[in-house]
């Protein structure tokens, strides 16, 4: 397994490489998003409700796979084509940001309508209640389930390599199939997702201790 | 931290342990001699394409599989072990199709599979039965007429993960910039969305393609001679001279000729006669 490694070691690299950007640019932004659809969700106004309603259904309820497919398949008949990195971090960005988005409400709606209407009777807007009170206890709250999704996020990248992405997985296939040993390069694909999830994993354990 | 270091070390043992298993146990069917095997049950177990235009694709009418490849392993079965002889179809992908054999999961591995040196080493080749050559599928519209044209930095080619295409790209045109699949209709899916300027594979799959696209066509002739064979896993010599011996059988009574042509003939573009072995 060792060789196999050292035989292939910048193919590996290359891969995990791939997979640490793909995952960083989705975590960001999909973070973003779905805090952005959280508190459109917990908007008073209909409308507002109405749209992250439909973007979280959509986004929640396709799988990844089919949402990925989308942007590199069916997108280029009438836009220019995207590369399978693009198309693969755009889907896993969307499809996050929707389950972010309903972890995030969930924080949001057991702060508590009280502490609202404290900040609204004192003259706060909706929005410096909502970034200075609301927002940092719900944040608080949703630090262990938002570490599971950053995790998941990071298992859900190796859909890159059904696009041909250059991940860890696609690299894994690749030499799978060129050197017939595909039991070691699983096993060594594997490590490479442990060393990116555990640190994660213990990361958000330790957040969870010191901030709540 | 100390109960941190602690936990990664459960991991880490735990990890190790795994790999250890994954060492011994690599076989998941013991068939130490599968000629024996597939006498006793009287049942060869036969691993073919489901993806793949004229040699083994699944009817979306049906649901069973149908191409030149089904129905050799169908005559092959009869002719190895009786006209009672039964046979099962277990769908391989380009990517699996070696390592399902090396398990066990499968008797023999008939499914557009060229003899390389490499595959040599870890699988037992047949007598060719198929003259493939590896050949380019492009869009009527472009101007690619050879393999030589994609030899220039930038130009993307789609292949599928584990065929012989990507060494021979690599090789003919190493400034191409490859992107693989896991299956032949995804790469197709791929060419048709732009991903790349030409996919390339055998010329017999290519021609199933676009027999069935005829927005696409099959330039440049074939830049390789690949002939496919019949695999089986190393060592297992008796059934890879009982294929041997039945294929003979079949070129001589005439029934490999009838399926060649029945699947190959009114390819357009193509001449079967180049591929007859």
């Amino acid at each position: 397994m060792w060789q196999l490694f050292t035989q292939n070691w910048q193919d590996f690299l290359t891969g995990f490489w791939h997979t640490i950007l793909s995952s960083i640019i989705a975590l960001v932004f999909s973070f973003i998003l779905g805090s952005g659809f959280a508190i459109l969700e917990t908007n008073p106004n209909k409308f507002w409700r109405g749209v992250a309603k439909v973007y979280v259904e959509i986004f929640r309820n396709i799988p990844l796979l089919v949402v990925t497919m989308f942007f590199y398949l069916v997108l280029p008949k009438v836009l220019p084509a995207m590369n399978g990195f693009t198309a693969g971090t755009i889907g896993l960005t969307l499809y996050t940001s929707a389950f972010i988005a309903e972890t995030v409400r969930s924080g949001l709606q057991s702060v508590g309508t009280g502490q609202m209407e404290g900040c609204l009777a004192n003259g706060l807007s909706y929005w410096q209640a909502m970034k200075n009170v609301i927002l940092p206890q719900a944040l608080k709250i949703t630090i262990p389930p938002l570490g599971n999704q950053f995790i998941n996020l990071i298992k859900n990248s190796s859909v890159l390599a059904f696009v041909a992405g250059m991940d860890l997985m696609y690299q894994g296939d690749v030499i799978a199939s060129n050197t017939f040993q595909t039991i070691p390069t699983y096993i060594i694909v594997g490590i490479f997702y442990l060393i990116l999830t555990l640190p994660l994993s213990y990361y958000m354990q330790y957040l969870e201790k010191k901030l709540a | 931290m100390k109960s941190f270091f602690k936990k990664v070390g459960i991991i880490l043992s735990l990890l190790l342990v795994a790999v250890g298993l994954a060492g011994c146990g690599n076989k998941a069917v013991n068939k130490s001699n599968v000629y024996q095997h597939v006498k006793k049950t009287n049942t060869i177990i036969w691993g073919v394409r489901n993806d793949t235009p004229l040699f083994g694709l699944v009817d979306p009418k049906t649901g069973s599989l149908q191409g030149f490849e089904i129905d050799l392993a169908r005559a092959l079965t009869k002719e190895i072990l009786g006209p009672s002889g039964k046979y099962e179809l277990f769908q391989v992908s380009a990517k699996t199709k070696i390592p399902v054999l090396k398990n066990g999961n499968i008797d023999v591995l008939l499914a557009t599979c060229t003899i390389t040196p490499d595959r040599a080493k870890v699988v037992d080749f047949s007598k060719p039965y198929f003259g493939a050559g590896q050949s380019l599928l492009v869009p009527k519209t472009s101007k690619l007429r050879s393999i030589k044209d994609l030899n220039k930095p930038g130009t993307k080619v789609l292949a599928v993960k584990g065929t012989t295409a990507i060494a021979n790209i690599q090789k003919v045109a190493p400034k191409a910039k490859l992107l693989e699949y896991d299956d032949y209709g995804q790469c197709f899916s791929a060419l048709q969305s732009g991903q790349g300027v030409a996919m390339s594979t055998d010329n017999g799959i290519l021609a199933g393609i676009a027999a069935n696209n005829p927005k696409y066509h099959v330039v440049g002739g074939s830049f390789t001679t690949e002939p496919y064979g019949i695999a089986v896993d190393k060592g297992q010599t008796q059934m890879k001279n009982a294929i041997n011996k039945a294929f003979a059988k079949l070129k001589v009574n005439g029934t490999y000729d009838r399926l060649l042509k029945k699947w190959f003939a009114n390819v357009p573009g193509f001449n079967y006669k180049e591929v007859e072995k």
